[in-house]
């Protein structure tokens, strides 16, 4: 591409506010051409004040950002010309038909009126969606509407496409068919940049993730290596009842070594084990011999919901309970952050301590 | 999707717009170039929803039956002089509520995401909106023929000459017009659909506290003040001055200039809003 830049997205320090609110305070990320990014981060972390703005949509405060080679600010039509962008909705019209909405956004991007029909069609082929070509949107199931809306970001086979939590609300089957549309995509030669809040999905798609919190970027790397960071496997256990967690807690914290993560919810504590079989061994015997109710016990692999956990202090899938369900997850979170922080590490300590309200809220130690 | 399909993705070259897109005097071709893309849209929601246009036209139609027939045969002098009085009225009223019809597009469009999609893309910025106005005056246009035909069927006639009557038709889409960028603004306030829903609680009595149905000299002091001053009744006075039937007009200085107003009115309109909605627009989710 662009000789200025071997990398299709590239943020420094961006910032934004909305007034009180600090969206990004120095959100940093680097995609190169060819890769399936994730961004990871909890609700209100700033993923998709991110995503405007490198898509044009928002203006930035501070920092630079450049994508394709032209810099958001300076050159938004150029961008423009180069991304495509699949929103967090269906962004379709859904009173014309599939076909219909694929020519308007063909001659919007000034294809004429000849290839944009050709286009169009081309695009219903590639999404499998030439059958219901010619019936209205609405009808489509939700797979359906996200294929089109994806057909409709790839008019001019962009060299970047940002997709912004592209199977939220999908069933499981709809996610696979907008999943395997972005491999596609992948395989044709397009950068995808992309939010979630599904871990499993970063985790099958991404190639590497930026996990942001309070709109800096907090870690970057690929999937095996964050997972790394949480210190390899860890031992499970889930008590019988939440007066047994404090017992729990002391028998796996004497193996690990560090502070257990605790779910009370599901009284289920966890921590990182080096010594696998033996870890099992003495937090089965320490239990037993204190009598207590163990409902399951187990070694896993650490999976990305415990690297977001070690490094943002609660979890993706609940980020809206994460603030009021107070210290459901103990202090995991500052610990992790300075101990697991991976890429940009050095760059942060200089970006100064101002972090805001969203997601320090967990208190209280449960043992 | 196969791997063909993959296959032929990556081979083929990439789709780019004609050269000529950065060509001197291209953003102009492009401007129009697109509002047209826009305005063929609006086209197509009409033809595949006919059933909208019906919808649209519900509340004029029945108001004309209601108060022709219902309340005109109680008002001085019958249902037919009431007529002549109320049709020009009923005219501009369905006019004054069609900002709600451009808020509520522009509000579905906000919440689904298509007009992100339009700020990110290459298109002429400036197309979203005036396509949006052309197909809300053609939009208009319709609805007004299909009432002229209503009014023509239960025997209300226009006693101006072709150009008043031409003239007075203007005159309705010029507020039409103006109010464009009133549902423009207030559809990209309003948070969603269903808010905007609810501006009905401002079209009523945006609509009503007016000359439509009655005159404002025979309302409470305050009221028929307001009544005088609302553009709805400049435009419904100057309409019926223009089809022959003035009407029982006050001597205030606003009844009194009526033609005037109906034309100066949809100006201030547009002065205040137009730049209120491209502002809006440029700084959406800023």
């Amino acid at each position: 591409m662009e000789a200025s830049s071997a990398d299709a997205v590239v943020a420094d320090g961006v910032h934004k506010r909305y007034g009180e609110k600090q969206a990004l305070a120095g959100f940093d990320l680097t995609v190169p051409y060819g890769t399936v990014y994730g961004l990871l981060g909890p609700n209100g972390a700033g993923k998709t004040t991110a995503v405007r703005i490198l898509s044009t949509l928002i203006r930035l405060d501070g920092g630079r950002a450049r994508v394709g080679g032209h810099d958001v600010m300076k050159e938004p039509v150029k961008v423009r010309r180069r991304i495509g962008l699949a929103g967090q909705y269906a962004a379709v019209d859904e009173v014309l038909t599939g076909r219909q909405n694929l020519e308007m956004f063909a001659r919007l991007f000034h294809l004429g009126s000849r290839r944009a029909r050709e286009r169009a069609a081309e695009l219903l082929e590639q999404f499998g969606l030439t059958e219901a070509a010619d019936k209205g949107a609405k009808e489509y199931s939700g797979g359906m509407r996200r294929r089109l809306d994806l057909a409709s970001s790839m008019i001019l086979a962009p060299d970047v496409l940002f997709m912004d939590e592209p199977t939220t609300g999908l069933d499981p089957r709809s996610r696979g068919e907008v999943w395997e549309a972005v491999r596609d995509l992948v395989a044709g030669g397009t950068t995808v940049l992309l939010t979630t809040q599904y871990l499993d999905e970063a985790d099958k798609l991404a190639d590497r993730i930026a996990v942001i919190d309070d709109g800096r970027t907090i870690a970057d790397d690929t999937p095996a290596a964050l997972k790394n960071t949480v210190g390899g496997d860890r031992i499970e256990v889930v008590v019988g009842s939440a007066e047994e967690i404090p017992d729990a807690v002391r028998a796996v914290a004497r193996v690990s070594g560090a502070d257990p993560a605790i779910d009370l919810e599901e009284l289920r504590v966890h921590g990182p084990v080096a010594d696998r079989v033996a870890a099992l061994t003495e937090v089965a015997r320490t239990l037993q011999d204190e009598g207590v109710t163990v409902d399951d016990i187990a070694l896993r692999r650490p999976t990305l919901d415990d690297v977001f956990l070690s490094l943002t202090g609660h979890t993706a899938a609940e980020p809206e309970t994460a603030g009021t369900a107070g210290g459901k997850e103990g202090k995991q979170g500052k610990q992790g952050k300075g101990g697991s922080r991976t890429g940009k590490g050095s760059k942060e300590g200089t970006q100064g301590p101002e972090g805001t309200e969203e997601g320090k809220k967990e208190e209280a130690p449960v043992v | 999707m196969s791997t063909t399909v993959t296959e032929t993705a990556a081979g083929e070259k990439r789709p780019r717009p004609p050269a000529g897109e950065q060509a001197p005097g291209g953003a102009l071709k492009w401007a129009f170039a697109d509002c047209w893309t826009i305005v063929r849209r609006g086209l197509l929601h009409y033809r595949r929803q006919p059933s909208n246009i019906a919808w649209q036209l519900g509340f004029p139609v029945v108001s004309v039956l209601l108060f022709v027939y219902v309340f005109g045969s109680a008002m001085e002098g019958g249902a037919d002089a009431y007529k002549s009085y109320a049709m020009p009225g009923m005219f501009a009223m369905t006019m004054a509520f069609g900002f709600m019809n451009t808020a509520m597009l522009i509000a579905i469009d906000k919440e689904h995401g298509i007009t992100d999609r339009f700020r990110s893309m290459p298109m002429s910025p400036s197309a979203v909106v005036s396509g949006r106005g052309v197909s809300d005056l053609i939009g208009a246009a319709l609805d007004l023929a299909v009432m002229a035909a209503i009014a023509l069927i239960i025997g209300w006639r226009s006693d101006g000459s072709v150009l008043e009557t031409a003239a007075a038709f203007g005159l309705l889409l010029w507020l039409r017009f103006a109010l464009i960028w009133v549902g423009v603004v207030l559809g990209l306030l309003t948070p969603n659909q269903e808010a905007a829903g609810n501006l009905f609680a401002v079209a009523f009595p945006f609509g009503m506290v007016s000359s439509v149905f009655a005159s404002p000299a025979d309302m409470p002091g305050w009221l028929g003040s307001i009544a005088m001053w609302n553009p709805v009744s400049s435009t419904a006075n100057a309409v019926r001055e223009l089809f022959g039937n003035p009407g029982r007009l006050g001597d205030s200085w606003i009844e009194q200039h009526a033609m005037l107003m109906a034309l100066v009115w949809p100006v201030v309109i547009t002065a205040v809003f137009l730049p209120l909605a491209v502002r809006k627009y440029q700084r959406l989710s800023l």
